[in-house]
């Protein structure tokens, strides 16, 4: 701050008080003993109620629109009570709140009245993907044809650079993948895992989203699926991702699992090994 | 009038389609850039597709030029690129301040207007006109409180922003009615006061009653269509300054884009009138 522009320091105080107001619990109309006079005689008046209820619900509306899926599996009430308490402990960082929650799923894994919903953090893990595949950078796609033209020789230096859109997950306890698409493409509101899915087996899951040209689509992925991924983010070769994918799962089909990230549109660039001095050679 | 804008609409995705294929003659939008902070994606790409079609105005919540800070840097920059991408008709922004302290609060907060308020607005217009390499307009907000300590009213203050940054001003006519009401004065006195050879764009929204409150405390919700009321008073100030782009500003309880048509092309209708003579 500059000091000529800021001689006495009563704006800074005043919007310290009013922040605090904002999104304290409740303010004593007397005055709490840490609470400017000047702020307590605001929050007084019935027009402040105006500014503490826009910025809670500014705050709930967005995370309820960030992830629709978690609400629509926990209902209404419930998601804008634990938005709610997310929100006093953790306000947008930016006014862009598209970007807002980002870690909402660390927060539901943690938050005590979801302990009996143990997919819902990983439910928001894929609400939180969905933005960032939605909002990612523009990039071109890797067409299958661009890795068929390689010969098996040069093939195992080929690097395949996941897409900026690209994110993927493996879940080895519970079916989140099935429970977040009937969640996110729902038109009613289902409240539990077992009337929204009376078919739903109870297994492992995996999937790839990604956002190809303009939509947001995604992909079941196995398990060996995600380690090539994984793999290929680090910036391996093909030859050392398919390794990892084959140690994820022995039995996986690599050629397959190639063909399906590469249609999917897994990947915005491919480098050679050797020939792309942005990588570190190995 | 010097942008050929007459009048225009926010611009909400459930009405992409509608809104390209309405026809241009003098229809514009204005978008939050907010909502446009993406690094790539679809997002943009509609934006590119009106912006194709018809003028763009850019209207910022989050610069909190209020604050006694400087605009985020980060967040400026962003919304410079905006305006290189897209070469808006119209950028403005808000008499108040949001972000403080790196936490933002979605609201336009309030604060009193003292001399050391001014030369913060004074220099944080002035910075964001320098990074966007072009004027902006600064909107009067609604009111809901009492607070102590002014040292200007608010015409007089936006006045002094304007004259010394040389920025534009945006008269938000629903936001001088519902303050009025909520403080208590005159709000014809408000608009024959406002000083016309700084208005650069004017706003026309719905509020609503307090849910407890009723009428005693009105609240700028955006959700509803303008009030006659609030048609009067804008009627009476395009009789006093002339045409200026004028938005129907809706956010919330979205109608069909049709029904936004209709309120657009009654402002327009105020703004063909024939000039009356000066009140």
């Amino acid at each position: 701050m500059s000091a000529g522009v800021n001689p006495s320091g009563r704006l800074r105080a005043f919007q310290d008080g009013f922040a605090a107001a904002l999104i304290a619990p409740s303010v004593p109309a007397g005055g709490a003993s840490d609470v400017p006079p000047e702020i307590a005689r605001l929050v007084a008046q019935p027009g402040f109620a105006v500014y503490r209820n826009t910025v809670q619900k500014g705050c709930i509306d967005a995370l309820q629109a960030n992830f629709p899926a978690v609400s629509r599996l926990v209902g209404d009430e419930w998601f804008r009570a634990a938005a709610m308490i997310y929100a006093r402990a953790n306000l947008p960082r930016q006014p862009s709140l598209l970007d807002y929650g980002s870690d909402f799923a660390t927060f539901l894994a943690a938050f005590e009245p979801a302990a009996e919903l143990p997919y819902l953090a990983g439910v928001a893990r894929l609400d939180r993907f969905w933005t960032e595949a939605h909002i990612a950078r523009d990039e071109g796609l890797v067409a299958a044809a661009a890795v068929a033209e390689f010969a098996a020789a040069e093939l195992a230096r080929v690097v395949l650079h996941p897409h900026a859109s690209a994110r993927w997950a493996w879940f080895d306890d519970a079916p989140i993948v099935t429970i977040w698409e009937r969640n996110r493409t729902a038109e009613s509101i289902v409240d539990d895992a077992a009337s929204l899915a009376p078919d739903l087996e109870w297994g492992a899951e995996g999937v790839l989203i990604t956002r190809p040209r303009g939509a947001v689509l995604w992909t079941p992925l196995g398990k060996s699926g995600c380690a090539f991924l994984e793999a290929c983010a680090a910036g391996e070769t093909l030859a050392a991702a398919a390794t990892a994918a084959l140690y994820a799962d022995p039995q996986a089909d690599l050629a397959a699992l190639i063909a399906q990230t590469l249609d999917a549109g897994a990947f915005g660039r491919l480098t050679l090994r050797g020939d792309d001095p942005g990588e570190p050679a190995q | 009038m010097t942008t050929g804008l007459s009048a225009g609409l926010g611009l909400k995705p459930q009405h992409y389609d509608a809104a390209h294929a309405a026809p241009a003659d003098g229809l514009w939008f204005e978008v939050h850039p907010e909502n446009y902070m993406v690094d790539g994606g679809p997002r943009l790409a509609w934006l590119e597709t009106i912006r194709g079609s018809h003028p763009l105005s850019l209207h910022g919540v989050g610069l909190s030029l209020a604050a006694d800070a400087r605009p985020d840097a980060l967040h400026l920059g962003r919304l410079a690129a905006l305006v290189e991408r897209f070469e808006p008709a119209l950028v403005s922004e808000h008499l108040a301040w949001s972000t403080w302290r790196g936490a933002y609060r979605p609201d336009l907060l309030p604060f009193p207007r003292t001399n050391e308020a001014l030369a913060r607005l004074v220099d944080n217009v002035d910075r964001v006109q320098q990074a966007l390499s072009r004027r902006i307009a600064i909107e009067n907000p609604s009111h809901y409180l009492r607070i102590e300590g002014h040292e200007h009213d608010e015409i007089a203050f936006l006045t002094e922003i304007a004259r010394r940054s040389g920025c534009g001003l945006l008269l938000d006519v629903n936001n001088v009615f519902v303050s009025a009401r909520n403080l208590g004065f005159d709000a014809e006195v408000y608009v024959d006061s406002f000083p016309a050879g700084y208005v650069d764009e004017i706003h026309l929204a719905g509020h609503t009653a307090d849910p407890s409150l009723g009428e005693a405390l009105l609240i700028d919700s955006h959700d509803a269509p303008v009030s006659p009321a609030v048609w009067s008073l804008y009627e009476r100030l395009i009789g006093r300054i002339g045409p200026r782009p004028t938005l129907i500003e809706r956010d919330d309880n979205l109608p069909e884009f049709d029904v936004l048509q209709q309120e657009r092309r009654r402002a327009e209708a105020v703004l063909c009138a024939p000039a009356r003579q000066a009140a």
